[in-house]
């Protein structure tokens, strides 16, 4: 519901940029495709974070830098195997999950209990600079990138969009429905649902929380594994290149409302949205001001109860 | 205090004056230690000492927010680049003296800091929430200053060198003691403030509602008031620690002044030594300061077997992460915190 409202206010916004903003239509068109597009590549990211921010109820301040990673991995596997990027990215999906359910066995299961909230966000952000700065020591700083297999642009509207940011957008798209129908119609799936609504009262009934904790966050660090494939066609790549993501994910996965994939998926578009179209009344990295006004904004109005987690 | 939250927080000792002076005491011997240090410490090092000077002074400051208030900041960069970004328009464009820079700043940031605690406050934004909320203030003021061509934008300010020593615009020749006295007179300074804070019934009343604001409220504490007086000595002391980090580095731009690293940085020293205590930022400062020094030697000089990170850059962060994360699954009430608390009074 939240994320119907959501899309509403962004419909209403864009038709009163085209309506009533002096910009050319062809201008604007342009700016919604390649914020869609943006937007595809923010729901990527922010997929894996809403369920662990919203089943764990951590806040994993290393999002950004396992997308990173899962792009160094890709890039390792192109480069040296010679596999086609998207191959690549199949074989990412379960070596991040592997990661993201050991470094939730190891480290994180250990300050699960109430009122560790600080103690997991340091974890996270230990970790993030574990990661950016094992990347830097192994690949060192300059930019890296890969050619596309697949190149050439859509025409769409009379807008340009490159193929590579639309398959990373099908992809998105394609990641999202898969995740629901894990969670919607599998006994997995229902574990964690169950023991996000009510921990204590999953493992009455038999669920081993842990393990599900370790899933969960195995499944939020796969999503990133899919990302890291999907875009490194279009960035290019440094050790903090993911770094970027990390608070906007953030802002989407608050926006969407915690635990929503859809949400998450809506989330990106609108942020991505407000990116570039708010990019062509805002000059500079004033677009990304506004992104992070609108997070403030609905950080104080949509106080945590709304989301129906009390963290 | 229940157990489960002493687990992460010490509890503060409520001896009232007698402990105080010992406090100030101990600060007394350790600050006449330190300032010795000059004299055996070659040229060369002075930087890395200055360094963790600095970053100690931010580390005392986010502890009386997030140590002793409660209130997890994850934006101490905010605070620091206002003090900063004070000093270098002051000084630069205005030719005002940096000991100008430190009370405005400090005011300024005071203000910032209450502010946007209020807000976050108001509106019951509360552990992950908050620390959220602090960070993305932080990275506003980056981007608005990016973007404000009256302050530079992304250039950023160069503090002019002078061409004599200048008390006034802390300005020596380079290598002067006088460059690692000042820094440790202002971390005294932050210190005894703290003990002040902790010790008085304001500080009292910080730490009940951070414990329990409920309880603390039905007692009929002022919470939010006591919550901002924390806030803001700790804003302003952060602030401090901007103006001195441009006077010493001469320089100035968004990124390290209100970039994450600098939050980061604020937060590290504090949780390795020991959150919620008087001398667990200045043992974590400690630990991490030189440690970075240890690992760059190590890495311009490899042994080796090590021989393969010859040149390499990351490996300094990399431990400190690694200890980082060590502390807190292992240690959660820091180096310090852990010792105070086996053999602690």
């Amino acid at each position: 519901m939240r994320g119907l409202g959501l899309a509403g206010v962004v419909l209403v916004l864009l038709a009163l940029v085209y309506l009533l903003g002096d910009k050319s239509a062809a201008l604007v068109n342009q700016a919604v495709v390649t914020g869609t597009l943006l937007g595809g590549v923010y729901a990527l990211v922010s997929m894996g974070l809403t369920l662990i921010f919203g089943v764990l109820g951590i806040v994993n301040f290393a999002q950004g830098t396992m997308l990173t990673l899962s792009m160094y991995a890709a890039y390792v596997l192109v480069t040296s195997l010679g596999l086609n990027v998207y191959l690549a990215t199949l074989l990412l999906v379960p070596l991040l999950f592997g990661l993201g359910y050991l470094v939730q066995l190891l480290l994180l299961n250990r300050l699960m209990s109430e009122g560790e909230t600080e103690g997991q966000l340091l974890v996270t952000l230990g970790l993030s600079l574990l990661i950016a700065n094992g990347l830097l020591l192994a690949f060192g700083g300059q930019p890296k990138s890969i050619t596309a297999p697949v190149g050439g642009n859509l025409r769409f509207l009379g807008a340009v969009a490159s193929v590579p940011r639309v398959i990373a957008f099908v992809g998105a798209i394609v990641l999202a429905l898969a995740l629901t129908a894990v969670l919607q119609r599998t006994r997995l799936g229902l574990s964690i649902r169950a023991v996000a609504a009510n921990g204590q009262g999953a493992a009455m009934v038999g669920v081993n929380v842990k393990r599900v904790f370790a899933v969960t966050f195995g499944l939020g660090a796969a999503c990133v594994g899919a990302a890291g494939g999907l875009v490194l066609p279009f960035f290019s790549l440094t050790p903090s290149t993911g770094e970027q993501f990390t608070i906007l994910a953030f802002v989407i996965v608050v926006l969407g409302g915690l635990g929503s994939v859809t949400g998450a998926v809506l989330g990106g578009l609108a942020i991505g949205l407000l990116q570039t179209v708010g990019g062509l009344f805002v000059p500079g990295t004033g677009a990304l001001l506004l992104v992070f006004a609108v997070f403030v904004v609905v950080l104080f109005v949509r106080p945590q109860g709304l989301f129906g987690s009390d963290l | 205090m229940t157990v489960d939250q002493s687990a992460r927080r010490t509890t503060v000792t409520t001896t009232g004056g007698t402990g105080s002076q010992r406090q100030y005491l101990v600060l007394g011997v350790v600050v006449l230690l330190l300032a010795l240090l000059p004299l055996v410490l070659p040229e060369e090092r002075q930087g890395v000492a200055v360094r963790t000077l600095i970053f100690a002074i931010l580390a005392v400051s986010w502890n009386v927010m997030s140590g002793y208030g409660g209130m997890f900041s994850f934006g101490h960069a905010a605070f620091f680049g206002i003090g900063a970004y004070v000093d270098a328009y002051l000084l630069v464009d205005h030719g005002i003296s940096p000991w100008v820079a430190m009370v405005v700043g400090a005011a300024a940031a005071a203000l910032f800091g209450v502010a946007t605690a209020y807000a976050s406050l108001r509106y019951k934004l509360a552990g992950a929430y908050f620390a959220l909320a602090t960070f993305a203030f932080a990275q506003m003021l980056l981007l608005l200053v990016s973007n404000l061509s009256s302050l530079r934008g992304t250039e950023g300010y160069n503090v002019p060198i002078l061409s004599e020593s200048s008390w006034s615009k802390i300005q020596f020749p380079q290598g002067d003691s006088r460059y690692y006295w000042i820094p440790l007179g202002l971390l005294a300074i932050a210190v005894a403030v703290k003990i002040a804070l902790v010790n008085s019934r304001a500080g009292q009343f910080v730490v009940a509602a951070r414990d329990d604001a409920t309880a603390a409220e039905a007692l009929g504490i002022p919470v939010m008031r006591y919550r901002l007086l924390a806030v803001a000595i700790s804003s302003a002391i952060a602030a401090v620690a901007g103006v001195y980090y441009v006077q010493y580095y001469l320089f100035v731009g968004p990124d390290n002044a209100f970039g994450g690293s600098v939050s980061i940085e604020a937060i590290v020293p504090a949780v390795i030594g020991g959150v919620g205590t008087i001398w667990g930022p200045l043992v974590g400062a400690a630990i991490v300061g030189p440690l970075s020094e240890l690992t760059s030697t190590l890495l311009r000089n490899p042994p080796a077997a090590l021989a393969f990170l010859e040149g390499k850059a990351g490996l300094d962060v990399i431990t400190y992460a690694v200890l980082l994360i060590a502390i807190v699954i292992f240690l959660p009430r820091g180096v310090y915190g852990s010792l105070k608390a086996r053999f602690g009074r």
